[in-house]
């Protein structure tokens, strides 16, 4: 099978966000990158795929600037065969993103499935992977928990309203979305870096693609840290007297209850 | 004024609050609101949508339409654009919004935002707001180009429908769309945990961290939900316990919530909660701790044990309510 993973490099959360001169983005100087935690399912949902299907292989792809390769080299460390970046600027938003990736998979032989995660936790846009399936006019299920695959099919449970797992069946060739809960990600093993280090990096322009800056559909205007919240209100006095002035106050102040 | 298409969503046989609120704020707006009714058998769905200030119900009836799919959905709703031509198309953010809106934005090249937490109307135009890095900042979005504006707008962000029984839609069939060869087909649904709300539509929502103890525990925390009609969240501590399920766990890696009302209970605070609830209205926080960094969002905060603290609310909730 071919298979496919689309993974995207982001702040680590721990980073503390800070804002560019003009509020139009974040300042990069101490960010710490790392891969998209929900992608990391989807890579390794790609490798034990692969595993199970000898004469697979598992090609990775992440669009972003030049400091995405090493996103790239974790995902060939984990055991990935092969890595493509796309280069796009860091103010792209998911739509020319979808459409560039869309295009250099169209550019491979076959495409049989494509992993993503169920969304990046940068924007937290969760859009990419329907783009892309759109674009490539493949089937997608979005916030997927298990699946099974056929030669023809996968079906998926997936996590819906209410708690409701939706059991979803799809024909290939199809986009999966992972959530957390799909497998359990391992880690890279030191043989693997070491080859990591060494695999080549294919890298793709948009020119390359067909794809411009004209494909952007929408863009920050401008960002904002949230306001500092004013200091609650510690209440005071013994429990049950506390309680009652919280109710008094859901009540009476924020009308809330 | 613009001319807006809201997606509506229903469940088991009801509409989904949050498309109510979607209506009712884009009519108050003073826009011109036409719904998508999608399903098999959902007509009497369209008197409230009405009532919530809605023109047009566009009604689409189909046995594949019975259970949601992305695919179908965006077929029908792409086709219905097409021929209604709305200046905006809005969805909510749920599972089921996140799934087919970038998919129907692709198919009709138009510019999506997601998750919006604020949303005004300018002219034609809409103008949003959205948190990203979890919360840490927010974004204003701006539409590029030509095309209809789409965006999935986060449950309780626009404040409670208002419903007037004197107000009528139009209720019109659409059936100009095509069903065949789909490649998805829905097996099953396993219901999940009937009766309580989901998290992230809840309008409150009462939480619980690692210091619960025990599964069993949470059992005191349901009984004050009931009260309240809430939802029961979990940080991810207590997930990891295995004493919620992780769907009912609240930040980073969970679910965003942005309930009315937000009731943590023996949650420390750590930034990845905090990137799941801190855009709740109201949150109160129960900790023995006083330096517990919940504190610093929390409007109310109870210093105190929650096994003495939440019961004793419990009961006073019931006591106020009766009188
Ligand atoms: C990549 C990543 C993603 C993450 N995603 C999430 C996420 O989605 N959601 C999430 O919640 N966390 C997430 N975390 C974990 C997060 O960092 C915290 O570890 C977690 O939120 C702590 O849960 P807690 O507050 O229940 O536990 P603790 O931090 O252990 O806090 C327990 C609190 O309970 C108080 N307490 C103890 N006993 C009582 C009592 N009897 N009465 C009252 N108060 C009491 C204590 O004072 C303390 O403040 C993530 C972490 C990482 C690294
Ligand atoms: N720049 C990118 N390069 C490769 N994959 C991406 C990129 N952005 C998003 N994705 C994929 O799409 C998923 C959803 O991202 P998003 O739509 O940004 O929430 C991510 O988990 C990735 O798998």
């Amino acid at each position: 099978m071919n298979i496919y993973v689309c993974i995207k490099q982001v702040p680590d959360t721990e980073t503390k966000i800070k804002l560019n001169a003009d509020a139009t983005g974040i300042d990069p100087t101490g960010i710490k990158w790392i891969v998209s935690p929900y992608d990391e399912f989807a890579i390794e949902e790609a490798l034990r795929l692969r595993d199970k299907n000898p004469g697979s292989t598992v090609t990775v792809l992440s669009a972003g600037p030049a400091r995405t390769v090493d996103a790239i080299r974790t995902a060939l460390a984990m055991g990935a065969d092969n890595g493509i970046q796309v280069e796009t600027p860091e103010t792209a938003d998911n739509q020319l993103v979808a459409k560039a990736l869309a295009q250099a998979l169209k550019k491979e032989a076959k495409v049989d499935i494509l992993f993503t995660g169920k969304e990046a936790i940068d924007d937290g846009a969760s859009q990419t992977s329907q783009l892309i399936a759109e674009h490539l006019d493949f089937a997608h299920v979005t916030v997927v928990l298990g699946a099974e695959y056929t030669a023809q099919s996968v079906t998926c449970r997936r996590e819906v309203e209410g708690g409701a797992i939706e059991i979803i069946e799809a024909q290939l060739p199809v986009v999966i979305a992972a959530q957390k809960g799909l497998n359990e990600p391992r880690y890279a093993s030191l043989p693997n870096i070491m080859k990591a280090k060494k695999k080549e990096i294919k890298v793709l322009k948009l020119a390359d693609l067909g794809v411009s800056e004209a494909d952007q559909k929408v863009r920050v205007k401008n960002l904002q840290l949230p306001p500092p919240k004013a200091a609650g209100r510690k209440l005071s006095g013994d429990t049950a007297a506390q309680v009652q002035e919280l109710v008094r106050l859901l009540h009476e102040e924020a009308k809330v209850i | 004024m613009a001319k807006v298409l809201i997606v509506a969503e229903h469940r088991d046989g009801r509409l989904k609050k949050a498309t109510l609120e979607l209506v009712s704020h884009s009519a108050s707006s003073g826009n011109e609101t036409h719904v998508a009714l999608l399903g098999d058998g959902v007509q009497s769905l369209a008197a409230d949508i009405g009532q919530a200030g809605a023109k047009v119900v566009h009604l689409a009836q189909a046995p594949e339409l019975k259970s949601y799919t992305a695919e179908a959905t965006t077929r029908v709703v792409a086709a219905l654009a097409k021929s209604i031509s709305p200046d905006v198309i809005l969805a909510s953010h749920t599972p089921t919004g996140r799934d087919f809106m970038p998919r129907l934005a692709a198919r009709l090249d138009a510019g999506i935002a997601s998750d919006c937490t604020q949303l005004s109307y300018q002219g034609n135009g809409i103008s949003v707001r959205r948190p990203i890095y979890a919360g840490k900042a927010t974004a204003e979005v701006e539409f590029l180009g030509s095309g209809p504006k789409l965006a999935t707008i986060r449950a309780n962000s626009l404040g409670a429908p208002k419903l007037d029984a004197s107000r009528s839609a139009e209720v019109v069939p659409f059936t100009s769309f095509e069903l065949s060869g789909l490649k998805t087909r829905v097996v099953n649904v396993v219901q999940g945990n009937a009766g309580r709300p989901d998290v992230t539509e809840a309008s409150v929502v009462v939480s619980g961290g690692r210091s619960l103890k025990s599964a069993e525990n949470f059992k005191i925390l349901e009984e004050l939900a009931d009260v309240l009609g809430a939802a029961v969240g979990a940080s991810r501590a207590a997930v990891d316990a295995g004493y919620r399920p992780h769907r009912d766990q609240v930040g980073q890696t969970g679910k965003v919530v942005s309930p009315s009302l937000y009731i943590a209970c023996g949650i420390s605070g750590a930034i990845q909660h905090l990137a799941g609830m801190r855009t709740s209205k109201t949150i109160v926080a129960v900790n023995q701790d006083s330096e517990a960094p919940i504190f610093q969002v929390a409007d109310y905060g109870i210093v105190g044990d929650l096994f003495q603290v939440v019961p004793l609310l419990t009961q006073e909730l019931k006591r106020v309510k009766e009188h």
